[in-house]
């Protein structure tokens, strides 16, 4: 555990020190903020209008309506931003030949992995936070349903966590950053794209379309907390953070 | 203090060490001297636990390197041959991360970087980012980052390469000033090196152990004959006979006069001490001693002599007689 610590702070420590994760956060924070305002004023003109018309308002359900299209969109923007986050965190210390320092010092593997996983989960969930100032601006406005809020936050939580893990797996497989990138943008992405597009009942298609990144993310974003997708999201964290372990253990063996 | 059993690493068909077996006790510092690719780093990294063997162990302090690699590693220093350094970091703050890493804590972690710093002499550049600094203070940060948790082993992986002469000789004195506290094994392929600052040297070509014992020894074992070259200013036309009639004398060689007078290569059965009675019959003949001294291998003569064996080449451009048998067969 403490080992863990010393290297979340350090991976924290270059996050910081380098552009990268301000780059990464000031990037995804521009285009998700626009996302979110021009959907903001675009409800807001839309009600104002039908007070004008004195039209019978429909119940407006402000998080199905405000935050969940921007919420949706924020989900492919951190599938697009995270792998260059994550790209560097071990393709870089096999490269500056630092990793012969960690791997000949008393920490194990698998406590390398989650110091590194920890880290760069941190600076996501840090860059989410940040986005929690549109409910609380929205407060003064209209009355905000924190509860369907709370869990697209959960939601977006455990995705990026499970965007990290396959990241760092990726960034396990090589010693350049690039390729690190693009492995991790391939698997994202097939990730994201399995089981749409097929309807039929067979066994194929309904193990295919749980696969499916994306449909397991909306329940979560739409305000449904269920096990399936929890399941979903947390054993393929964990199954890819213990491939990136055996990735690691097994530079020894080379 | 440390020992090594057999081992091997093998890459598919292509044999990187094979049965590399040998011992160092505790305050010692051995060589490993072979040409590039001979299987020294291979070796190294086997022992600090980078990487595995494919047969054999070693112990380290009485612990397995297999089966108790965290115990070995959290005795063991090591400097790879390309110091791993964060560019990011400031010295300060890199050897701080390296000491928690490699197990100290609060108190502990402030001392280590203050003696390490010292030991060093890397105080005025403690604040300095790593990539600014030059390739003697890296190489000395990178010795420092395997010193600051005071580890009972260093392992040094050819810590001299690419430093300017003054450099090297810092780095050597420094290691020299560790020898006796630590146990320390360190790979070259300069062999001065190796006589400098080593009592014992592991002559390792092609991935196998070609000789272990201390640099004397291992001339000995070369050697067939004792040689002493003697310099005479009057030299007669009998000189070689004289000399020749000595007891214990086997062979004399002239060399070409020149203006200084004459030097003769004099070659004794070993264990004869002729000194004497060489000086004595230089004296009574009144040929005027100029120079008189043994002639002892050096480490170079050694090396060829032992890896060009192994390859099968003639030996015999190295200043020894024709072996009659093979030293170290």
């Amino acid at each position: 555990m403490r080992n863990i610590g010393i290297l979340v702070c350090k991976e924290l420590r270059t996050y910081f020190i380098s552009p990268i994760a301000y780059v990464v956060a000031a990037i995804f924070l521009a285009i998700s903020s626009y996302l979110f305002v021009s959907q903001a004023m675009y409800i807001s003109a839309l009600s104002m209008q039908m007070v004008r018309f004195q039209q019978e308002i429909p119940p407006l359900d402000i998080h199905q309506t405000v935050f969940l299209p921007p919420f949706l969109n924020m989900t492919i923007i951190l599938l697009l931003v995270l792998p260059l986050l994550t790209m560097r965190l071990i393709a870089e210390e096999a490269r500056g030949h630092t990793m012969e320092l960690l791997a000949t010092s008393p920490v194990r593997s698998i406590e390398l992995v989650m110091g590194k996983f920890l880290a760069a989960w941190l600076v996501v969930l840090i860059m989410l936070a940040i986005t929690l100032h549109w409910p609380l601006m929205l407060m003064s406005a209209t009355t905000i349903a924190w509860k369907p809020l709370f869990s697209s936050y959960l939601g977006l939580a455990l995705m990026s966590g499970l965007f990290v893990a396959i990241g760092l797996f990726a960034s396990s497989l090589t010693e350049n950053q690039i390729i690190a990138a693009v492995i991790s943008f391939g698997i994202l992405i097939g990730l994201w794209l399995t089981g749409s597009g097929s309807s039929d009942n067979s066994t194929y298609t309904s193990v295919i379309g749980y696969l499916s990144l994306s449909a397991h993310v909306e329940h979560f974003v739409r305000g449904l907390i269920d096990t399936r997708d929890l399941t979903y999201l947390i054993s393929m964290t964990v199954f890819a953070l213990f491939l990136t372990h055996l990735m690691v253990e097994s530079r020894r063996w080379k | 203090m440390i020992e090594a059993i057999g081992l091997g690493k093998r890459y598919g068909p292509h044999v990187a060490i094979e049965d590399v077996s040998f011992a160092v006790q505790k305050g010692e510092v051995l060589a490993f001297l072979g040409p590039n690719g001979a299987g020294k780093t291979t070796t190294m990294r086997i022992l600090t636990g980078f990487m595995s063997a494919t047969a054999g162990t070693a112990r380290i302090a009485g612990f397995d390197i297999f089966d108790h690699p965290m115990e070995v590693k959290r005795r063991i220093g090591y400097l790879a041959e390309n110091p791993p350094l964060y560019r990011e970091m400031t010295v300060a703050e890199y050897l701080t991360f390296v000491a928690k890493i490699k197990g100290l804590s609060g108190r502990q972690v402030t001392v280590a970087l203050g003696d390490v710093l010292e030991k060093c002499a890397l105080g005025h550049v403690a604040k300095r980012l790593i990539p600014n600094l030059s390739r003697g203070y890296k190489q000395r940060v990178g010795l420092a980052q395997a010193l600051v948790h005071n580890p009972e082993v260093l392992i040094l992986d050819e810590p001299t390469t690419g430093l300017d002469p003054q450099q090297i000789i810092e780095i050597r004195q420094l290691i020299t000033s560790l020898a006796g506290g630590h146990t320390i094994i360190l790979s070259t392929h300069i062999l001065p090196e190796a006589t400098a600052i080593c009592q014992r040297v592991v002559i390792i070509n092609k991935g196998r152990v070609v000789a272990v014992d201390s640099q004397e020894h291992l001339s000995a074992r070369v050697r067939q004959t004792e040689q002493i070259s003697l310099g005479v200013r009057r030299p007669q036309p009998d000189t070689v006979s004289i000399l020749n009639t000595l007891t214990g004398v086997c062979r004399v060689t002239p060399k070409p006069m020149d203006d200084n007078g004459q030097v003769f290569i004099v070659e004794s059965e070993l264990g004869q001490d002729i000194r004497e009675a060489l000086s004595e019959t230089v004296y009574k003949n009144g040929w005027g001693l100029l120079e008189m001294r043994a002639i002892t291998l050096s480490l170079e003569d050694v090396f060829l002599h032992l890896t060009m064996q192994e390859t099968g080449l003639d030996p015999a451009h190295v200043e020894t007689p024709e072996p009659t048998e093979t030293p170290l067969a």
